[in-house]
């Protein structure tokens, strides 16, 4: 551990953080060329529908302005998460923290459900190209944000056990640059995937 | 149960797979015996396996490099002598379809790959003054990802069967359609492995350029090999993303049925194409660059020299690193892409050769005036310069789209890239190898035979590869596993086997050269036996686990900090020396890696059971580090100083 600065928020307080803090940045950068990757993917099959259906033909606007709100709400309570550990507060940040992942365990509840309509539709991933391209990238957006759940629950245990120290809220700074990343892909996804296939 | 077993039989055995199998378990049941009978396993748990100093770790990564070194160029002279006469029955066509395909990757993923992360390791904290890397057990847990990754390739030809579509694995060659062993899931499953770990490696020594170097080291300080590996982790952080979406659909086309790059329900086997070479082609810039930053360190001390328009080197590589981003499609240029496609990508491709020229002609202009000492490291950079500068003119050719047409998918194509890794890559490893190893092991490597080893194997590359550009641009294709005696190609077939048995030798030398030196070489030769430059030689020799007693302080320094010591007796290491703290070793990572390892297998082969356990067990372990609280350990100071006095009796030079 190395010195403390009491001039900066807690999570920027040692050494350590620091750099951890920037390694998650460097992160951030190769998860943007994975889901650009995906993107340019799905952009080149999207009309390459084979005998399937088409984006058209199977999106559904009501689960997926739901899926929207819930994770862009989620966005707004990690940063007040990360407020309250500013002030200090543990009870909130645990709070706000709860919520966030109850938010996230919702959107992949309608996500299921949103995978099994498309299934039912007959648009499975070994449909078309087109298919396996879509179901991928939300597949592997589903993923990230599952993921996080079970990451938030392992960081809020450590805050509860420990309190809020630099380690625990340099834990929870990168956990919430995470949740707002996947939030960003989601707006891209949103508007280039949904909102573009519908039209 | 016996229907269990088939699976795992290789598909195309032959006498030669059979000797190679009965070697490897033989192999391996003697070195286990021998760890068992010397009582070495604590010993190698303890301070190997579970190590967290970037020293050892770099030392596992080259022990790795060299022994992939061995079964790539195995794979090489199989094939040259296959083809060292016409219709030669040696090896049959899938055999040699699987042999061609495990030489590139083998080559560029196992063998390339972690000689420079080798050096990344070795190097790069002592090079910028830190006593480790940002992230020491990612940096151990990185390692083994890519070590599992390699050991999960290498058993392919064992077990189930080798990968046989080339090393780029074009669909719908790669598809389950023509490939129809396992051994495609292999590839794609072993490089997603260590492509993870080159990823951690990359953002780790991002974050230690960045943020941990010396007291007065400004970015315009460092030293050339530093920036060389902050500019190819930089490009790995931006590549190898792309490579993990490629494999994952790749994989998932093998496994699942999906339609990424299937022929048929819309699916596209230029996608693949396009997006492994957008990865590709960064990737052998991501292994050139630190080579040329081996060869800048290597010119600049043996010619006595500051490196020759340092400003203009590092720039050359910023410019060569966004480039190399820009210029993928040059690798299908006969795939009917359209001229305006390929007139776009010739230009951008041909642009690259203006900042590499700065580099040469820098690299000439540090060795005019220069008092040059001819040393080994110093020989394998003057054999590089003028047989580089060949394979970047042929590069040049072969980026004139139209005239590609006529040469590409030809042996002009293997001996331009062979030109240029060999001499390049290969070189500046073995220089740097030379160079650094009485820093790593505190003895010289013997110098005479050094020289004859460079000798011997510009010889043997010269043989090997120029006919190749001869019978390329006679039409002699690559990828075929005979040829017929009218074409006329079997003279000059004959002598690249010549070459690649000449080249060999000069490999054996290599290890007889450690093995002789390690037995003669004196051991009393200070820390500084080069008379050097960077920082990295101020340590003492063997170099204490914290690297530096006090932290440089290069506020007056350039970017030559020992050399300026020496000079201009500028003051390094200001102040006192104080506890150091340091992390501890952990074996989760090694654990964790095992995991990886299980479920890529099981993967391979379809079994999902197995697959989902290994799942749990990555996740379990990932939940545990979580949770635990680890904040190593301190030194103290008066260790510290004990430490430091014993190597001032030894005479050890600062």
């Amino acid at each position: 551990m190395g010195k403390v600065n009491n001039n900066v928020p807690l999570e920027y307080s040692t050494e350590e953080n620091n750099l951890k803090i920037f390694g998650f940045w460097t992160f951030l950068g190769a998860e943007i060329m994975l889901f650009g990757t995906l993107f340019a993917s799905y952009f080149v099959l999207s009309g390459r529908t084979g005998d399937g259906p088409t984006a058209a033909e199977i999106f559904e606007i009501g689960p997926v302005l739901a899926e929207t709100f819930i994770l862009l709400t989620s966005s707004f309570t990690i940063g007040l998460a990360i407020h309250a550990m500013r002030l200090g507060s543990k009870k909130a940040t645990l709070s706000f923290m709860g919520v966030t992942l109850l938010l996230g365990a919702a959107f992949i509840s309608v996500e299921i459900y949103e995978f099994v309509h498309y299934v039912h539709v007959g648009a499975g991933i070994t449909t078309s190209a087109f298919t396996s391209a879509l179901l991928t990238t939300l597949g592997t957006h589903g993923l990230h944000v599952t993921f996080g759940l079970f990451w938030g629950i392992f960081i809020m245990i450590q805050i509860a056990k420990r309190g809020l120290n630099s380690v625990t809220a340099g834990k929870t700074f990168v956990f919430s640059l995470y949740w707002h990343f996947l939030d960003v892909v989601w707006i891209f996804i949103f508007s280039f995937i949904y909102l573009k296939g519908m039209m | 149960m016996s229907e269990f077993f088939a699976q795992f039989a290789v598909p195309h055995p032959s006498t030669l797979i059979y000797i190679a199998m009965a070697s490897i378990v033989l192999g391996s049941i003697a070195l286990v015996a021998i760890v068992t009978y010397f009582k070495l396993w604590g010993y190698l748990w303890r301070e190997w396996i579970t190590t967290v100093d970037h020293k050892k770790i770099g030392i596992m990564y080259l022990i790795t490099a060299l022994v992939m070194l061995f079964r790539g160029g195995v794979d090489a002279v199989m094939m040259r002598l296959q083809l060292a006469v016409p219709e030669n029955g040696f090896l049959d066509a899938q055999h040699y379809n699987e042999v061609f395909t495990t030489h590139g990757v083998v080559m560029i993923l196992f063998m390339a790959m972690p000689f420079i992360t080798f050096f990344f390791n070795f190097l790069v904290p002592l090079q910028i003054g830190a006593r480790d890397v940002a992230f020491p057990r990612l940096n151990n847990l990185a390692f083994w990802l890519f070590f599992m990754g390699m050991g999960l390739f290498n058993i392919s030809f064992i077990v189930g069967g080798s990968p046989d579509a080339g090393w780029t694995s074009y669909f719908p060659l790669a598809d389950n359609e023509f490939s129809t062993s396992v051994g495609t899931n292999y590839y794609m499953l072993a490089l997603q492995i260590a492509g993870l770990g080159t990823l951690m490696t990359g953002i780790n020594f991002i974050t230690t350029i960045f943020k941990m170097r010396a007291p007065g080291m400004t970015l315009f300080k460092m030293p050339m090999f530093t920036w060389s590996a902050l500019i190819a982790n930089l490009i790995i952080v931006f590549a190898f993303p792309v490579l993990t979406v490629a494999l994952a659909m790749g994989t998932m086309d093998r496994l699942w049925d999906t339609k990424f790059f299937a022929i048929g329900d819309g699916g596209m086997d230029m996608l693949w194409a396009n997006l492994f070479w957008v990865w590709g082609h960064p990737e052998v810039y991501i292994l050139i660059l630190p080579a040329f930053g081996i060869f800048s360190e290597v010119i600049s001390t043996f010619a006595r020299r500051n490196l020759y328009g340092y400003t203009s080197m590092v720039w050359s590589l910023i410019v060569i690193s966004v480039f190399s981003f820009a210029v993928w499609t040059h690798h299908f240029f006969t795939m009917g892409q359209g001229a305006f496609t390929n007139s776009i990508f010739s230009i951008t491709t041909m642009a690259i050769a203006i900042p590499t020229g700065v580099k040469i002609f820098n690299w000439l202009f540090t060795l005019y005036k220069g008092k040059i000492v001819i040393t080994t490291p110093m020989l394998y950079a003057m054999h590089f310069i003028p047989l580089f500068t060949l394979g970047g003119v042929t590069g040049v050719m072969l980026a004139m789209s139209a005239a590609d047409y006529q040469y590409h998918n030809t042996m002009f194509l293997v001996a331009h890239f062979h030109n240029v890794i060999i001499p390049g890559v290969v070189y500046a490893m073995l220089a740097g190898l030379t160079f650094y190893w009485p820093k790593m092991f505190g003895f010289m490597l013997n110098e005479r035979l050094g020289k004859a080893t460079v000798w011997v194997m510009s010889f043997g590359f010269v043989l090997s590869f120029i006919p190749m550009y001869i019978t390329g641009l006679d039409g002699q294709a690559r990828r075929m596993y005979t040829y017929s005696e009218a074409s006329g190609f079997s003279t000059l077939n004959m002598v690249s086997f010549v070459g690649a048995g000449i080249m060999s030798i000069s490999f054996l030398m290599l290890v007889w050269n450690i093995w002789y030196s390690f037995k003669n070489s004196p051991r009393d030769i200070g820390s500084d036996p080069w008379d050097a430059r960077g920082l990295e030689w101020a340590t003492h020799t063997p170099i204490p686990h914290y690297n530096f007693a006090i932290t440089p302080d290069v506020t007056d320094s350039t970017s030559e900090a020992f050399w300026d010591a020496k000079k201009n007796g500028t003051k390094l290491f200001k102040g006192e020396i104080q506890d150091i703290h340091m992390p501890n070793n952990s074996g989760q990572t090694f654990i964790l890696s095992i995991f990886f390892f299980i479920g890529g297998f099981a993967l391979v082969f379809s079994m999902f059971t197995l697959a989902i356990i290994s799942l749990i067990g990555i996740l379990a372990c990932m939940g545990y580090r979580s949770l635990e609280d680890d904040h190593g350990y301190h030194i103290h100071k008066e260790e510290v100083e004990l430490i430091e006095k014993k190597y001032d009796k030894e005479g050890g030079a600062k």
